[in-house]
Order: C-alpha cells, then structure tokens, then sequence
C-alpha cells in the first residue's frame, strides 16, 4: 500500500502520490474473482478471496446480526462451521483489542457479500481480514449471500468448501462427499487446564450484562459498588464454570456481578468440580451436538441438586440431557439477534441473541422434573427450563450477548440468587 | 391481553397541510392506522384539512372531516361525533399538540373520550425540555446541559454558563422551526430572537453544541405489557449540526460496532420504558466518535418521518403496529406478513436516504443545512452495497444529476471546494466526490466535513472506478472478458448505464447493447424483514446485480395480465402528495379490474410505496434504465405514465420509443400538448384563443419577442412544473436581464415568451376517453393571473363566472380534450379577461394538482374514472355507472367536424356547499427567501376549506392553511404605486373594522389624503429600521405589500418587510385579491362600529 503510506505526509509530492493512487487502484481491479464457494448440493458461488487461505470442508450456516462480526469470528460456538453473514457490509468498524470472544477464534469461515478493508472506528487496532490471516480463517467476499441463505433455509446446513477457483467442480465435490464433519470441537477450544479467574478487570475493557436499569458506560463503578449484587455487600461467590468453549463476555458478566470464577476444562469430574468448593456451577456455551460431550452430561447429572446450576446455549442442552430429556438438530439453527422469546411465568418478553444449531425437544421435557421456563415466540421452540428445587436452570439463548441485544442479564442476576440462597440455607440463616 | 371493547368509534387526527417537517409521511401513517383499526372492528372517524391526501379518502376512514385542524374545530368534531376514543400520535407534531390542547383544555374528560397510546403525561415528559431532561437525569441516561429560557437577557447567561458553541431550539416547532448553532453573543441574540417567538409556547433551549458527532436514531415500539424493541437504527451521515430532516441517512448503521450499538439500543429502549410509551418512538443520540460518550438529543414520541423511512427500509409497519397496540394489543398478538410484531427486523441491504431541497426554485434561501429543516422531500434506495444504495438515491432525486457529479464544482479549486465541504451545504456530497476524484486524501476530507472516514472511502469507490473505466477506455485494450468483468463491477457500485458509457465513451444505447450481449442484468431481491431467514413471498423488491452463474431473482412474474403505474419521485414544490394520491387510486382500480398493478417509486414517505397498496412493489429510480431493466422482466400489458406527474410523463415518450405500451394518453398526445408548436397548431385548428407568444432561443429573438407582442410578458422556460422561473417582466431591460441570468436559453431549452393579460384564472380537471369529456368541476382562482396557480386559492364552484363563460370553458375543454387525444386525466387552465374572453394558458396532459381536491369538492373519483378509461371503459359507460347516485350530468355536444360521429362535453350540476382551497407556505423554514407571491410556485402544501357559504368556506380554508386571522389589531401597509387605488378601498374596510393602519410614507400620504388615519413608518432606505420593530413588536396582524409587478425590480424595501414578516410569524399579503378575500371574512366575523 505504497498510496496509504505516502499520502500520510500530506500535500508534498501530491501529483506523485495521484498517479501511484491510479496504478494501484487498477492493479487491484483487474484482480478477477479468485476463490469460489462450492456447496455439498451442488451450487457454486464466485467471488473474492479475503483473510487465510485455508481449504476445509465446513458446515454451512447463516447469521442475521447486523453488527458483531468480531464477536462472531472469536465465539467459539462456530468452530468449524463458515458463516455466511446475511448483512452484507462487513469489515466497516474493523477490528479492536476488546471485543473478543476467545483468545484465539477458531470460526472455519467467513462469507460476506461486501469486504470492507479501511475500518473506521475510533478503536479499531487493524482489519479484519488481519485477523483471519493470522488465525487461518478463510474467507469469501462478493458472492450473493442472500441466495446462499436462501438455500440454506430450504436444505438446512450443509456442508461447503471454499476454494480456488481454478479448482475442477468434480474435484471439490468428491473432496465435500468424502469428509465427515468432525465431532471434536469442544475438545478443541476447552481450557487446556483449571485455571481461575478471580480478578476484577476494568470495565470499560468489557461488557457488563446488568440489570435492566443498568447504567452504560459512564457509572459502571456506582454499579458495581459492593460488587453490583442487588441485595447489597461483599459476596465473592465462587462459580465454577464448566468450559466448552465459554465466551469471554460470560466471564465478565460473573465477573462483574462480583463471582469468583473458576473454570475447568469440560471433562472435568464432578468430585473434582466439588472439591472446588463452587457455589454454583455454570455450563457454558459451545460447539457442535450435545450428545458428542457424554462426560460432559454425566458430570451435570452427579451435580444436578447438590449445587446451583445455570446453563446457557450447550449448557442448556447438556443440563436438560442431564435430566433426560433428549435434543435434536433444527433444519437450519437459530443464529442472529432478533428473536423474541418470551419468559412464560413473568409474561415477559425479550430480544434474544441466538447461536446453535441444536434444541431440546418439548415433549421429552414431560418425563422429567424440568419445566419449560422460556419459549421462542417465532416457532415454539424451547427456549429456557429449570428445576426449581434444585435451583437448576438455563436457557437456550445468549444472555451475555456480545453480539447482540443486552435484554436478558437478569438471568445472571437469578443465579447469583440461586447462590445466595444456597449458601444462606447451608449457612442457616433461611433453615 | 386482547384489544379493548370498551371503546367503539374512534377519532383519528391528521397532520394537515404539507408543510417543510411535516409531509407526506403522516399521510402514509394516518391511511395505515385508519386501515389498522378498521381491520380490528373499530370505527374511524378522521380529522385532516388536507385534501390531497388518500387518508381523506371515503375507503380509508369512516367519517371524514375535513375541517381546520384547530382546538376549536376538532372539539365541535367531537362534540358533534362523540367518539369513545382519541388516537394522538399519527398526526405528527399537529395532531400530538391538538390532542394536548383537547386534553388540557378539559375537552377529552368534558366528552369522555379517551386518549389512547402513550398518555399525556408521557407526552409531556417527553416534549417538554426541562420535564424529559429531569426524567433522563433519573435513569442515568445522558442529556446534553441545557437551559430553557423565555427571554433574551436570560439566554445570554444560560450561553455564558454552558460555553459556546451553543444550540438553540425553540419548544414545540415542526421540523426544529426557528433553531440555529451560535458561537457567540451576537449570533445567539438574533437566533433565539427567533427561536423565541416563533415557539407557540415562547420557549427555547439553550443547549452546549455537539457539532461533529455521530448522529444515530433508533425507532422503537413499546406495548402495554412494557415489551419494547427495535424496529432499526439509522445512522447520519452528516454529523450532528443538520437536522436528520436534510441529512442523508443510511439505514442501519454503519460505523457502529455492536458494543456501540447495543449501548444505544440499550438506552433508547430505557427511555421509552421510562416513558411509558405505547406505540412507535423515535430516539436520537449524539454519539462520540472518539469514545463511548454519548447524549439522548431527542424523543419523538408518535410516528414521524423518521418512523416512515424506518418503516419503508425494514418492511416493518410502524403506524399500523402503533394502532394496533394503542387499542391494547401486544407486541406478540399482532402478526406481520411473515412474522410476530415482537421480532426485530433483520436488513440484509443498506438504504440510503437522500433528501431533496426547494434551492433550485428558491434561489434566494440559504442552502447551508442546520438545525432546521429545509428539504421539501426525500428518495429512499436500496442496495447490496452503499455506492450501489447512494448513486441510485442520486438518479431518483431528479435533480438534473444522474452520478454523483455536478458540473459546477468542475471549475472550483481544491480550497474553494474544501472551504465548501466544511459547510453543511446541501449539494456538499457531490463537492466531496469532486475532491476524491482530484485525489485529494480521504482524512482532508474528514476533517474539512466531519463526516465519518467510512462513508468517504465508500464514496472513492465510486471515483476510483470511474478512473478505472476511463483509464480502460484510454488504453483501447480490447480484451472482452476484462470490459465484461468491469462494466459488471460497475454496475455493482450502482453505476448507471449513462455514466459507464461517458467513462467509456460510450452512448447509454450502446452499454446497455453491451449488457445484454454479455448478460449483464440486475436481480431483484425482497425486502422481507427476517433477511431471508423465513420462507416468505413479501412483494416489495429493489434491484442489485450478483455475479451472472449465481443470480437469484427473487421476483416471481406472474402470468397475469398486468400493468406498471410510474409513481412520481420526490416530494418537490410544484408535484407533492396529490399525485401519490392519484398513483394509489389508480392501482386500487386495476387491482379491481382484475390486473396485476406494480408500482414503480422511490419516495418513502408516501402510501403508493407501502407495498400492501399494489400487487407489487418496486423501490427504483425513475429513470430509463431503470424502470426498463423492470418492464423487460416484468413484460407489462401497460404502462400508465399521466398519473405520477411530471416525473411519470416526462418517461412516456423515450419508452414509448422502446416500444414500450403506454397506456391512456400516449407520447403523441403529450407532445402535442406539451410542445410548443404543435399545440399552437392545436389551437389553430381548433380555433382556440391563447395569449400570443413564441418560443425563443437566444436572447435576441426573446428581445424581440418580447417588443413584437407588447410588455407586459410572461416569460418562462419550457417543459417544467410548478412555474419554475416563472416571470413577469415589464419592460426591456428586465427582460434582457431575465434572459442573461434567470435561464440558460439555447437551442434545447427554448424559452417562452407570452403577451401577459390581467384576468382571473379558471382552472379543469377533466377526464377524456377520446370519445366524450366529462368534467367534475369548474374551478375560480382568487388570485388574478400573475401568482402561479399552486400559490392561489380556489373556489369550487365558480363565484364570479358567467353561465355564458362557462359554456365556452366547456366547449373549448371538450374539444381540446379530444383534439389532443387524451385517454384519461387532463388539467387546463384558463384566463378570463375583463371583456369576459377566454383564453387557454395550458394543458396538461396528465393527472394534475387539483385531482384530489376536485375529487372531493365534487364526489367524483377522477383518478379512478381516468384509470378505467385508459383500461378501455367509456366515458358514457362511466357516467351510466354514476348518474343514479349523483345529482344530474348534463352533456353538451361538441362540433368536431371531422368524423361525423356525435362527441360531448359532460358537466354535472354543481354542488351548493363551496369548497375552498388555499395554500400553505413553509417560508418561516426558509431562511432569507422572499415570500413575495409570482408566478413561480413557492407552496408546499394545500388545505380545503367547505360551508353552504363561500366565506365561511375561505374563512376554514384560510385557517387551515395556517393563516392566522385576527379581527383587530394593526395592518402594515406598503404598497407599489399602481396598486393604491385599487388598495384603496380594501384599506379602508380594514379601518371601518376598527384596525390601526400603519404605512410607508408614500402609501400613508395616500391613504391619510382619502380619509383614513394612518400612523407613519420611516422606510429602511431612509435610515430607519422602525418598520421593521414595528413587525417583530409583535402587534402587528397583517402586512400588505404590493411590488410593481411591471417592472420586476426587487425592491431592498418590501424585501426586508417580507422577510421579517415571515420570520417573525406575522400573516402576509402580496397580492390584493387575498386581501378582499380576507376582508370578506373578517367583515363576516367581526362587528364593527359607526357613527350614528
């Protein structure tokens, strides 16, 4: 970027600088289309090549946000699936120091109809293609989203390959017919080890999921005073969260509430779990099918009634397996921000930000002691259950949001409840 | 919870007539409520002055009223009615205030009407400064320090104690009338002077200024069970400064990450909670660009524009949703077409808002953009990317542009241009793309304008690829597949045919040529609110190109038989919402015909582009290329190009030559009517008088024109509307000047030049089929001929024509309806001289600005009658229809002599109440324009007026024109020589009334001579600026003042009389056939005094 460098000394060498400008904006143009989408069905989309070079077999999915990329990109729940982002202009704020999700995303690809490569935005610490190269995140600009959502929508998600163009059609297809999507991913982006997170970071470095009178940004500290817990004073309650790919905005939103938060890799053993003296036990969100993680479920089953326990997205479906009701994959999943759903006892309804592709099917829900708490309003789906008396519950969506609306931080609120309830009865105050 | 039982009949408040800030959108709203409730069982009665508009429509509400929106008026309304509920927020900032009033004034308890929606109190947090500023303190929300001030003295300490630069906004204004940014002690007191008495309350704010920053808006819905959302945001690509009004908007946002995002929707959605809103809100916030700092600036708690744009951009009904939930309904009982009313909108597209501005027929105004709006309308566009959504925004604002490229910054030098940028100037967007296209650097450009790096480098997209296509073309290279790749890259970025072919020198034929060899086509995509996430059909598509192996098309032809109505763009002085209201019914009557009915527009205000109006919409550019690229796709039986108005039919001739089937009136037909020669040899052989005239072409022929036929003449250009340069010229030396300065004549823009004859102005709508002419109505216009008709009053019926006239109207009507060959809606207006000659000004072979208003007057529906003709119906079959349900229609036969076959005129009995139709201004919005009235249009909007007598008719039509009638007080007087005897006796009806009369020398010398005592004001140009205290004191309650017409000198005098008469809020009369009207009002209402 000879143009970009020289233009920042400004006036000088101006007619120079113009015809350098002109040479390189028709270098870049004369670039025809390089990589092409190939899908499982068939359909081959041309476009252009942006971030890694990576060639994978990856499930096909699409997301509705209209903002959050970074976030997207970073949430390890989109392991080895490529995204196709329905918002066509992406790159425009590009990407800052604060918005991750994971320390190091491990999103398959990204598909986007528009790349914008010159972010603005006054945090903005480089593109967002920089990003991809430097974590092997393949990506695809300039094909037609929307039709490829559309196929999407009609044959569920399906399997993909991006690649170069040159690539023989019969080639790719026999490459996408011959994998196996893994089933190993939460393995992959699990804590290597237990590690605790008992620090209080600042907050304009993080996202605080509060209540709903919540102030933002200017009086996080007033918030936050006796550790932002509603019932006042100093609580320091021990969570351990049980990490299959958690994002980071979990962890500062317990953080913030004033937790102590240990977390543990997601094949961790119950005995282990209560050695750490939790608490409560939070199931963290994550990749792939519920029924690929068994350890997992059988950890959730030995807690279930001897701690509080709150699960979100595949915690959720890990907790409801745990009590034996059974999940199943949804034709196309639920990934976006706009979905209302409703909280059935409160009458109540929230925006919700959504990301999987699994959900707990209703009816297995009657032969267990869980209640449906929340449901999706646009197609009944199960959105939230719980067991009271054993203050267990989850849901199905993202109240930790990043990205997406900020509606739901209550439920943060109703574990730590939980917790304070639990430890008062341990304690006798309530006995 | 379900809707309410316990109310029935409810009471719906329009907006009024249009005015700058409040247009168009309120009729979009107002229709979509009134259907909302209608669909729940409700009964609607309707409160609207405006007669051009569909919500006045007999299908939309049930009862309708069309009387002066006015406390006193609409409480008869409701005494009268006695409706169980009041809906508020539909009407915009005239219906919110009025139910205010009603509910203050104890009207709404008196007659146990509810209020329904967001609650007074609520609205009166949220609109008074002080009460929303404590409410926001309270929930941690950040408002900007202010101070609310009612006089001068106390807001020059408020400024003093917040710290220039300051903002001022004066309390309950439309569109922020009267605001202004100061940075220091002399411009505060001239703004708030200002802000202060043309607040109704007189209250300002004095408030620290966030110039520079982001302005974004978020629309949000709350329901009765606190369920609150996000329909979308937009974001301002001006920074905070230019009202949103006159900004260009993109929709959703653009620079925002989702921390920043989240954080206002967060506080948007707090604040309506707070608020108690039940309905549609609007939030606006500053928000800083270099941190997470940012101010709630505004609440707008009812629909407004901004509400309409939100609604046509993400396909979400807001009015209709906000009915719904004031009945009681909830978020999640209402179903949309593919979703629940609680879900939040997904856009997989970007829409570009581009307002469009009154500078080019108002050259006196000032087209620096600030805190008060100045733009008249607006064109929404849709595309895949912003280059794509924005160039299209620029080819649907009809500006004279067709990229965004204007000539004139051609000459500018790069300082000239910067200093330009720095500038809210309305046009600054194409100076900006002149400076990248010189290669000047994109942070100059940010730090001159303040507008956001993003949307510039967007912006050099578009310049970059001109150079690219033109650096294609300089190399001669001939590689196909290359010029293939970047016409389609082009194309992509938004590129019209037009522009291509100019980098490539290339003709637009030729491009296009090159397209379809090449498969270069666009796709249609729907806008479905979910992006695609539900299966769903929504028929509401804009155009993108996607690579050619992958090109999903989303519009579905039918194989229907169907037909394309041509809508007509932007709201523009001159063509405003009355040829929306044509547009729509016209596609109700094809729908009921059995076809298909597309519309094609690109105006988001507007009902026509509510996609549940037609079978199908199209959100396009009204241009060539566009609308063909449609019509080849879509393959229509017709296209009905006389309804959309100018806009529409100045497309029917190059695609009629396309081969496209125009339907009704064919281009033949127009041209006759709209060339020059061809209808002078119209009227030749009909034998038809018209003031005599040429067309000229250069500026010795117009001079010698102008002395063959004798001055005064009336000179203007060809082929526009709205009288655009429209001039009176008296003498020589003004017309050599006229000819210089006020138009570019040359051989392709011929200039007119018209002997002018003194007469009253007679104006018809009327309906041809080829065969017979009906024609509803005859109307009167007040004004003598001189002030365009759109700035005139009008009488329907005729009050001072002859039978003997009006039989030569009719006859000259019918024959020219048929000579022409008109199939549907024409408008002709005619002059009527002293020794009762007719002559014809023009035909209009289209459907005109008085289609509506004769519409209602008569209870003929024209729009449809026309659309069944051009569809293939009689008009003797039409009238057969009609004649058992109204009055008696009376044909008269016309002698056409040329093919035997018996023709006639039809004219029904014409009706005893009086309806009256009087303009509205927006000139108090307008900054420095002179409000003198000419015959170039300066109207924004119109109201009606009816009783069973004529003045009470135009005592109504003047007060809901916003005239304010006083029957005391004082009358300022100047007067241009010529008009003092005539003024004369005016004069002294308002003395014999009990006014004071206060003069200029000249005219009080006069006056004082015949008997009436007149207090004497010293003239500006004789030092003294007391004329003008006089006006800003605030006892004066008319101004007259007449300028010599003959010899078009603007005199400094009348201009600064005129000026402060406006800004100041004082009611204005340059013409004096206003003032009779006026006198015969107030002589009327008011009880005088005399000796015995």
């Amino acid at each position: 970027m000879y143009a970009v460098t020289l233009s920042q000394g400004k006036g000088k060498n101006m007619s120079i600088q113009t015809e350098n400008k002109m040479n390189n904006v028709i270098n870049a143009t004369n670039m025809a289309k390089n990589r092409k989408l190939v899908l499982e069905s068939g359909e081959v989309f041309n476009g252009y090549g942006f971030g890694a070079n990576t060639e994978k077999v990856l499930e096909l999915v699409f997301n509705t946000s209209m903002v959050g990329y970074q976030e997207i990109i970073s949430d390890p729940s989109y392991t080895d699936q490529a995204v196709v982002m329905t918002y066509p202009l992406i790159g425009n704020y590009g990407i800052n120091e604060d918005d991750y999700e994971s320390q190091s995303p491990s999103i398959g690809a990204l598909i986007v109809r528009e790349y914008n490569d010159t972010p603005s935005n006054f945090r903005a610490s480089g593109s967002l293609q920089s990003i991809m190269k430097k974590y092997g995140i393949s990506g695809i600009y300039g094909v037609d989203t929307r039709a490829i959502t559309r196929i999407i929508r009609s044959r569920g998600s399906l399997k993909s390959l991006i690649t170069f163009i040159d690539k023989p059609l019969s080639e790719c297809m026999v490459i996408l017919n011959r994998s196996v999507l893994p089933t190993d991913a939460v393995s992959r982006v699990t804590a290597a080890s237990i590690w605790k997170a008992d620090i209080f970071a600042p907050m304009d470095n993080m996202y605080y999921m509060g209540h709903a009178d919540h102030t933002y940004p200017s009086s996080h500290s007033d918030q936050l005073g006796g550790y932002g817990h509603k019932s006042g004073g100093v609580h320091r309650l021990h969570v351990v969260a049980i990490d299959c790919g958690m994002k980071q905005n979990i962890l500062r939103s317990l953080l913030a509430r004033g937790c102590r938060v240990t977390v543990v890799p997601y094949d961790t053993p119950a005995k282990v779990i209560m050695s750490l003296k939790p608490d409560g036990v939070f199931i963290s969100n994550g990749p792939g099918d519920p029924t690929d993680v068994p350890q997992c479920i059988d950890t959730v089953r030995s807690l279930k009634g001897t701690v509080p326990i709150f699960g979100i997205c595949l915690g959720h479906q890990i907790l409801s397996l745990a009590y034996g009701a059974k999940t199943y994959k949804l034709k196309f999943g639920h990934r976006g921000g706009n979905h209302p759903v409703k909280d059935i006892e409160a009458d109540t309804i929230e925006i919700t930000s959504q990301n999987h592709s699994y959900a707990v099917d209703r009816e297995s829900i009657k032969d267990t002691r869980l209640k449906i708490t929340h449901v999706n309003l646009l197609d009944d789906t199960v959105e939230g259950v719980a067991c009271e008396e054993d203050m267990a519950f989850s849901v199905q969506y993202h109240p930790e949001s990043a990205p997406g609306p900020q509606d739901s931080g209550y439920l943060f609120d109703k574990f730590i409840d939980n917790m304070m309830n639990a430890r008062n009865r341990k304690e006798g105050i309530y006995a | 919870m379900p809707k309410r039982t316990d109310i029935k009949r409810i009471l719906v408040i329009g907006s009024g007539p249009i005015v700058i800030g409040q247009a168009a959108e309120f009729d979009y709203a107002g229709t979509q409520a009134c259907l909302s409730l209608k669909e729940e069982g409700y009964e609607v009665i309707l409160c609207n002055s405006n007669p051009a508009t569909i919500m006045t429509d007999k299908h939309i509400a049930d009862r309708i009223y069309m009387e002066p929106l006015t406390l006193e008026f609409i409480a008869k309304v409701i005494r009268k009615e006695r409706p169980d509920a009041i809906l508020p927020g539909i009407g915009g900032q005239t219906g919110l205030n009025l139910a205010m009033q009603l509910e203050r004034k104890g009207v709404l308890k008196e007659c146990g009407v509810k209020l329904l929606g967001t609650d007074s109190d609520s609205i009166d947090k949220a609109e008074d400064r002080e009460r929303f500023k404590e409410l926001c303190e309270s929930i941690g929300e950040p408002v900007l320090p202010s101070v609310v001030v009612e006089t001068l003295e106390d807001g020059l300490k408020a400024a003093e104690a917040i710290g220039y630069p300051i903002v001022v906004r004066p309390a309950f204004t439309l569109g922020g009338t009267g605001g202004g940014f100061a940075d220091n002690e002399e411009e505060i007191k001239y703004i708030l002077n200002n802000a202060l008495s043309l607040s109704p309350i007189h209250q300002a704010l004095i408030e620290k200024s966030v110039k520079g920053y982001k302005e974004i808006e978020y629309e949000v819905m709350r329901d009765c069970n606190d369920t609150a959302i996000t329909i979308c945001n937009m974001e301002n690509l001006d920074p905070v400064g230019v009202h949103t009004g006159d900004s260009i908007v993109v929709c959703p946002s653009q620079t925002l990450t989702n921390r920043e995002y989240h954080m206002l929707r967060d506080s948007a959605l707090k604040i309506i909670r707070a608020l108690k809103v039940e309905g549609g809100c609007n939030v606006q916030f500053a928000l800083n660009p270099e941190s997470f700092d940012y101010y709630v600036i505004e609440v707008n708690p009812r629909v407004s524009r901004s509400s309409a744009l939100a609604s046509k951009a993400s396909g979400y009904p807001i009015a209709r949703v906000s009915a719904k939930i004031s009945v009681g309904l909830r978020l999640d009982e209402i179903e949309l077409a593919n979703t629940l009313a609680c879900f939040e909108p997904s856009l997989d597209y970007v829409v570009c808002k581009m307002p469009r501005f009154p500078f080019d027929k108002f050259t006196d105004a000032s087209n620096v953009l600030g805190t008060q709006m100045k733009a008249t309308g607006e064109v929404m566009s849709i595309g895949r990317c912003f280059p794509e959504s924005m160039l299209k925004a620029v080819r649907s604002l009809e500006i004279g542009v067709y990229h965004l490229h204007m000539d004139r910054f051609d000459e500018c030098d790069d300082d000239n241009l910067i200093e330009y940028i720095e500038e809210s100037h309305d046009d600054r967007i194409y100076a900006i793309a002149e400076l990248l296209r010189r290669g000047r650097d994109v942070s100059d450009i940010t730090g001159a304008s303040k507008i956001d790096a993003f949307f510039i480098n967007e912006i050099k997209r578009i310049t970059d690829m001109e150079k690219i296509l033109r650096s294609y073309a300089a190399e001669d290279r001939a590689d196909i597949y290359e010029l293939t790749e970047l016409i389609y890259r082009a194309k992509r970025l938004g590129f019209g045919d037009r522009v291509i072919g100019d980098c490539l020198g290339m003709n637009r034929d030729e491009v296009l040529k090159y397209r379809k060899e090449h498969s270069i086509f666009p796709v249609y995509k729907m806008i479905d609110s979910c992006a695609s996430e539900f299966d769903s059909y929504i028929p509401y598509f804009y155009s993108t190109y996607e690579s050619p192996e992958c090109a999903y098309n989303e519009s579905v032809v039918t194989d229907r038989h169907k037909i394309i109505v041509l809508g007509s763009g932007p709201i523009r002085i001159g063509q405003g919402v009355e040829f929306d209201y044509s547009t729509v019914h016209a596609v109700w009557t094809i729908r009921e015909a059995g076809y298909e009915a597309i519309i094609i527009n690109n105006n988001p205000e507007t009902v026509s582009t509510d996609y549940t109006i037609s079978d199908k919409l199209y959100f396009e550019p009204l241009t060539i290329e566009d609308v063909m690229n449609i019509i080849e796709l879509e393959k229509p039986d017709g296209v009905i190009a006389s309804l959309g108005g100018q806009t529409a039919i100045n497309l029917a001739g190059p695609l009629a030559s396309l081969g496209v089937p125009i339907i009704g009136t064919d281009s033949e037909a127009i041209d006759r009517a709209e060339n020059r020669d061809s209808f002078e040899k119209l009227l030749l052989k009909l034998d038809i008088p018209q003031p005599v005239g040429e067309a000229v072409t250069s500026i010795e022929e117009g001079m010698r024109v102008a002395d063959k036929i004798g001055y005064p003449v009336l000179v203007r250009p060809s082929f526009v509307l709205g009288g655009r340069a429209m001039q009176i010229v008296g003498k020589s030396k003004d017309m050599e000047h006229y000819l210089r300065t006020a138009v570019k004549v040359d051989e392709d823009k011929p200039v007119l030049v018209d002997k002018y004859i003194r007469g009253k102005e007679v104006e018809i709508d009327g309906i041809c089929d080829g065969k017979d002419v009906f024609i509803p109505g005859i109307m009167e216009l007040v004004e003598r001929t001189g002030v365009h008709s759109g700035d005139s009053m009008s009488m329907y019926p005729t009050a001072s024509i002859s039978d003997e006239v009006k039989e030569t109207i009719l006859n000259y009507a019918g024959r020219l309806g048929l000579g022409t060959g008109i199939r549907g809606l024409f408008n002709i207006q005619f002059i009527v001289d002293s020794e009762e000659r007719v002559y014809i000004i023009e035909v209009n072979p289209r459907s005109s600005r008085t289609v509506p208003f004769l519409s209602k007057a008569t209870g003929y529906d024209m729009a449809d009658m026309a659309t069944r003709v051009m569809l293939g119906s009689g008009i003797r079959e039409e009238l057969d229809k009609l004649v058992c349900d109204v009055g008696l229609i009376i044909g008269r036969s016309l002698d056409t002599g040329e093919d035997g076959e018996v023709h006639a005129v039809y004219y029904p009995t014409e009706s005893e109440r009086w309806y009256v139709k009087a303009p509205a201004f927006s000139f108090s919005k307008l900054m420095g324009m002179d409000a003198y009235l000419s015959p170039e249009m300066k109207s924004t909007g119109e109201a009606i007026g009816y009783d069973d007598t004529l003045h009470r008719a135009m005592y109504k039509a003047l007060i809901a024109s916003g005239v304010k009638l006083s029957n005391y007080g004082t009358v300022m007087v100047t007067l241009a020589d010529e008009d003092k005897e005539e003024a004369l006796p005016l004069i002294r009806r308002f003395y014999n009334l009990g006014f004071n009369i206060e003069a200029t020398i000249g005219t009080a010398e006069y006056l004082k001579e015949h008997g009436i005592r007149t207090r004497v004001r010293h003239k500006l140009s004789e030092g003294s600026d007391e004329i003008l205290r006089s006006i800003r004191a605030g006892y004066v309650s008319y101004v007259i003042n007449t300028r010599a017409i003959m010899s078009g000198v603007h005199y400094e005098d009348g201009v600064a009389i005129r000026r402060e008469a406006t800004q100041n809020n004082v009611t204005m009369f340059t013409s004096l056939d206003t003032v009779r009207v006026l006198l015969d009002v107030l002589e009327e209402v008011t009880i005088s005094v005399d000796k015995l």
